[in-house]
């Protein structure tokens, strides 16, 4: 079978829908290749490149006309969709819900679609995930881009002149594209902060390295397949005001918060953009859907309010070689699922392969018939590891808690049955300080204080040797013991009451 | 048997220290105990209540006076105090029991070892904890007093107790012995001055829980003489619980208990302190700089020491740690087991300015986690933050174990001045590249720093 790899026509676009290192792995799985010429020009991948690695260069004309699987990143334009022969398989990014008259266009002409972003977003198809690749790229190049214009260093240094506060970034929605920016932005050294509705992101957000910030709001913003559902009005409410207090306070906003298929919504206002300081930047992923920000125009740079906001749809592109290599992955690796060129087939069996096809044999398959696709909580997990880790604390100190309560009895025994003698008063006293000593080592450093005055309130029992004492007749031992009562009695009342008073304050 | 009781209320008490939450329930189960105790003292056939509920009304009043009123920063006055009471009641009882000879002749050696035994140890923890009050107060210098020959002294002051003394009064017929038995107090008393004032002030964690174990053991000796079981048990356990908490303390200092109390910090080894070549230039920072270091920062961390105290600066962290945690800066406070001049005194002064326990954390608990933290605030501590612990092998506080504040990114140290610490060991981690250093009152600098943190 012969695979097709025309140049994207689209204007500024910059990437090829596979770099000659994919092109040797689909030859590997048993296809020919023919690289429309200069098709990889702009990604810079020449033509010889493409040769190198057993290619061959058409024309334009040609690799449309003779080829059997059509590979492109563009939803077809213009005339694509007639250059293709019959019976031909496109690949390639569609929207499906967006462009219907396409999808019937090519039922018409009998060409079958695979659609890369109609790919289910399970565990599985992951490798073959485009969305998923774009979006990784875009967040990494909105932060360069942010870089780019934001006048500072992102890291805070403290030089010989004078000290640099880091940047502060702030990132709504915390997707691929969002975790991507916020890495980035991380490893150049600012401060970042993520927003999210969906609270299982938050272990993901603190684990890139930035800060979670949280809405004292519950609400579980997860939908299905991996995207955020739309919020109650007051959970948005409460949202907005996060936001317009973040704005007034970072450098740097990068907002990805995109509903498929739909208008973005509104997060950054004009208000919260003119609060922002002069040389701020804000960077809007969801330009295509018409911007996170009020004052966002798709693929343009405007500066309102001294604050450059960036609508580039087209950051992927930017980075067009990194971008076409790791897009050409995920169609090694989806061509491989369709069976190679051996076996190639629309197995709709497969949950994969039934997803993302959209158009087969002259009829529209999309959307796939539902089935059941939870995105299974993270929460579960931790959940289950905890009950282990208390049974074995539990049993750790019940061990040490038999010890304990063995010696405490036979102290209680051995103290019933003495009487005066020596040997016995001993035992009571050996027993006591194993008991003091098992006890003790149990007491957290924190409270040692405490701790202290509770053992010199308890030591002033020596109180009972002066009570028992001051009855007898002799006028020096009265006195002597009752001057042991006093002192031993300030001894008792002070350091419990201080003990009392101190313990008082340990709060949570 | 209401003496065995009050015996595992006691137990139970320290048992429920153990843990912040089970704390007071162990502090009330203490009272408990306390209170069947004397009410069954009182209820064994005592007849002079006219002397004895005076007295014990007024005892208590004094020890809620004292309670009340006294300040946490003060919290190792008011305990060297508590144990002296203890040690002089142990006294007194034990010179009472002797003067009523209240014991047949056939066990009458053995209850004189013991009243000698415990009127020796009442007499050296009374006046030696009078000297750490004092010492702890700062009416009397913190610098060790080191007598030429004092070892010596003490050996002779011990003999002479053993031999002749002891000998005269266990031999005497009667109440013949007193004299003995008073020269042997007298000994107690200048034997507990000589030793407390050989050592110095930041060595008085270790000082002050050898002296609530020498309290405990006092009142144990009383219990034998007595007869009087609930004495032993809950001298044995107070006895322990301060033997332990010295071990606990020495440790943290990588000395040994013997070198604490005989010791005379520094001058053993002989050397001048080390790192002289290693002074470099010291960069000073700014409260406003500082502020903003720590409005930039993920994690700080702050470490105090014995200067927080003195300066009473515990309420000013606390705003700033509760500003920047409302700023989502992760704060954490990393407590060495010897800062302070108490042990966990640290704890007590962080939980009177209300600093939540949950982030006051050990020093293991905090180390392994600096190479991660952006700023380190060092609060009138020097010894315990030391590098030269761990990397100069001949300096005289080599191994023992410090907070290792120097891996943080950056440092910022609190101090009055230059001076080095307590040990008289140069600080190196004060000329580190990474260190910034604020001085003046750490109160004063923090409340400029909680001022500029808006």
């Amino acid at each position: 079978m012969l695979i097709g790899i025309p140049r994207e026509i689209a204007a500024g676009e910059h990437r090829v829908a596979a770099a000659p290192e994919n092109v040797a792995k689909f030859i590997k799985l048993g296809f020919e290749v023919a690289v429309e010429a200069d098709a990889g020009q702009a990604a810079k991948f020449s033509n010889a490149l493409y040769e190198e690695v057993g290619a061959t260069v058409f024309s334009a004309a040609d690799v449309w006309a003779k080829a059997d699987i059509i590979l492109k990143i563009r939803p077809p334009q213009d005339n694509e969709v007639e250059l293709a022969r019959e019976g031909a398989t496109l690949i390639s990014l569609i929207q499906p819900a967006q462009n219907g008259d396409l999808l019937e266009r090519l039922a018409k002409r009998r060409v079958n679609a695979i659609a890369m972003d109609a790919v289910p977003r399970i565990s599985r198809a992951q490798s073959m995930d485009a969305l998923s690749s774009m979006a990784n790229i875009a967040g990494y190049r909105a932060m360069v881009e942010a870089a780019g214009e934001f006048g500072r260093f992102f890291t805070g240094q403290i030089t010989a002149a004078g000290r640099v506060p880091p940047a502060r970034v702030l990132v709504i929605g915390a997707g691929v594209a969002g975790l991507s920016a916020i890495g980035t932005a991380v490893k150049l050294g600012a401060i970042v902060r993520a927003f999210d509705t969906r609270p299982a992101v938050k272990d993901e957000v603190m684990s890139m390295g930035a800060e979670f910030l949280e809405l004292e709001f519950e609400e579980d913003g997860t939908g299905e397949g991996g995207y955020a559902k739309v919020m109650s009005k007051e959970f948005i409410e409460a949202e907005m005001k996060l936001f317009a207090e973040q704005a007034a306070e970072v450098d740097i906003i990068v907002t990805t918060a995109m509903i498929p298929g739909k208008k973005s919504p509104i997060l950054i206002t004009q208000e919260m953009v003119r609060s922002m300081k002069d040389g701020s930047v804000i960077v809007d992923l969801a330009a295509e859907g018409g911007g996170n920000c009020e004052l966002t125009r798709p693929n343009e740079k405007v500066v309102e309010h001294g604050v450059t906001i960036l609508g580039y749809t087209d950051l992927p592109s930017r980075l067009p070689t990194q971008s076409s290599t790791l897009y050409g992955n995920n169609l090694v690796k989806l061509l491989g699922l369709f069976g190679g060129g051996d076996e190639f087939k629309f197995d709709f069996e497969d949950e994969v392969v039934r997803g993302a096809t959209v158009v087969r044999d002259g009829e529209i398959t999309w959307p796939p018939p539902q089935t059941a696709n939870p995105s299974p909580p993270p929460k579960p997990k931790p959940a289950a590891v905890q009950p282990q880790e208390a049974e074995e604390a539990k049993g750790g100190s019940s061990l040490s808690g038999i010890l304990l309560s063995l010696a405490c009895l036979a102290l209680l025994a051995l103290g019933w049955k003495s009487s005066s003698q020596f040997l016995d008063q001993l035992t009571v006293f050996t027993l006591s300080c194993f008991v003091g000593y098992m006890v003790v080592w149990n007491v957290t450093p924190a409270l040692h204080t405490p701790l202290m005055s509770v053992t010199n309130a308890i030591s002033g029992i020596i109180v009972i040797g002066g009570m028992l004492f001051i009855s007898s007749g002799d006028q020096a031992v009265t006195i002597l013991s009752g001057v042991a009562v006093l002192i031993a009695t300030i001894n008792v009342a002070g350091g419990f009451l201080v003990t009392q008073r101190m313990l008082k304050m340990f709060r949570k | 048997m209401a003496y065995l009781v009050a015996g595992v209320l006691f137990v139970l008490s320290l048992s429920g220290l153990s843990r912040q939450e089970t704390a007071k329930r162990g502090n009330i189960f203490g009272i408990i105990g306390m209170t069947i105790a004397i009410a069954a003292t009182l209820l064994s056939g005592i007849t002079n209540f006219v002397w004895l509920i005076p007295l014990m009304v007024v005892g208590a009043f004094i020890g809620m006076v004292l309670a009340k009123r006294v300040e946490m920063t003060s919290m190792p006055q008011l305990v060297a105090m508590l144990h002296s009471f203890v040690g002089l009641a142990a006294v007194l009882v034990g010179l009472a029991s002797y003067l009523k000879q209240d014991y047949g002749a056939d066990d009458k050696m053995v209850h004189e070892i013991e009243i000698l035994l415990g009127v020796f140890i009442g007499g050296v923890t009374f006046t030696g904890s009078i000297i750490a009050f004092g010492k702890l107060r700062g009416s009397i210098g913190s610098k060790p007093l080191l007598l030429p020959g004092r070892h010596l002294a003490n050996a002779v002051m011990v003999v002479a107790c053993i031999w002749p003394l002891s000998v005269q009064f266990i031999g005497a017929e009667g109440t013949g012995g007193l004299t003995a038995l008073i020269i042997v107090t007298v000994i107690s008393f200048v034997l507990g001055v000589h030793l407390i004032m050989a050592i110095g002030g930041a060595d008085m964690p270790v000082v002050v829980s050898m002296l609530n174990s020498y309290s405990g053991w006092a009142a144990a000796a009383s219990g034998f003489m007595l007869d009087n079981d609930l004495l032993i048990i809950t001298g044995a356990l107070v006895g322990s619980s301060g033997a332990i908490l010295s071990y606990i303390m020495c440790r943290a200092m990588n000395r040994s208990l013997a070198n604490v109390i005989f010791g005379g910090f520094g001058t053993s080894a002989g050397a001048t302190p080390a790192g002289g070549e290693e002074q470099g230039t010291v960069t000073e920072t700014t409260a406003e700089e500082v502020a903003d270091m720590m409005n930039d920062a993920g994690s700080v961390v702050f470490v105090p020491g014995y200067g927080m105290a003195v300066a009473q600066a515990q309420h000013v962290i606390h705003e700033i740690s509760e500003t920047l945690r409302g700023k989502g800066v992760e704060v954490r406070f990393a407590i060495h087991p010897v800062a302070g001049r108490l042990p966990g005194h640290m704890n007590v002064l962080l939980a009177e300015a209300r600093v939540p326990y949950d982030i006051v954390f050990e020093m293991d608990e905090v180390n392994e986690d600096l190479p991660e933290t952006d700023l380190v605030v060092v609060v009138g501590a020097n010894d315990i933050v030391n590098p030269s612990a761990l990397e100069d092998t001949n300096s005289p506080i080599a191994g023992m174990p410090v907070i290792e504040a120097w891996n943080a990114r950056t440092v910022v140290a609190l101090k009055r001045s230059m001076a080095a610490g307590y040990s008289g060991v140069e600080n190196p981690l004060y000329f580190r590249e990474n260190t910034r250093m604020l001085f003046g009152d750490a109160k004063e600098t923090l409340t400029a720093v909680s001022e500029n943190l808006g």
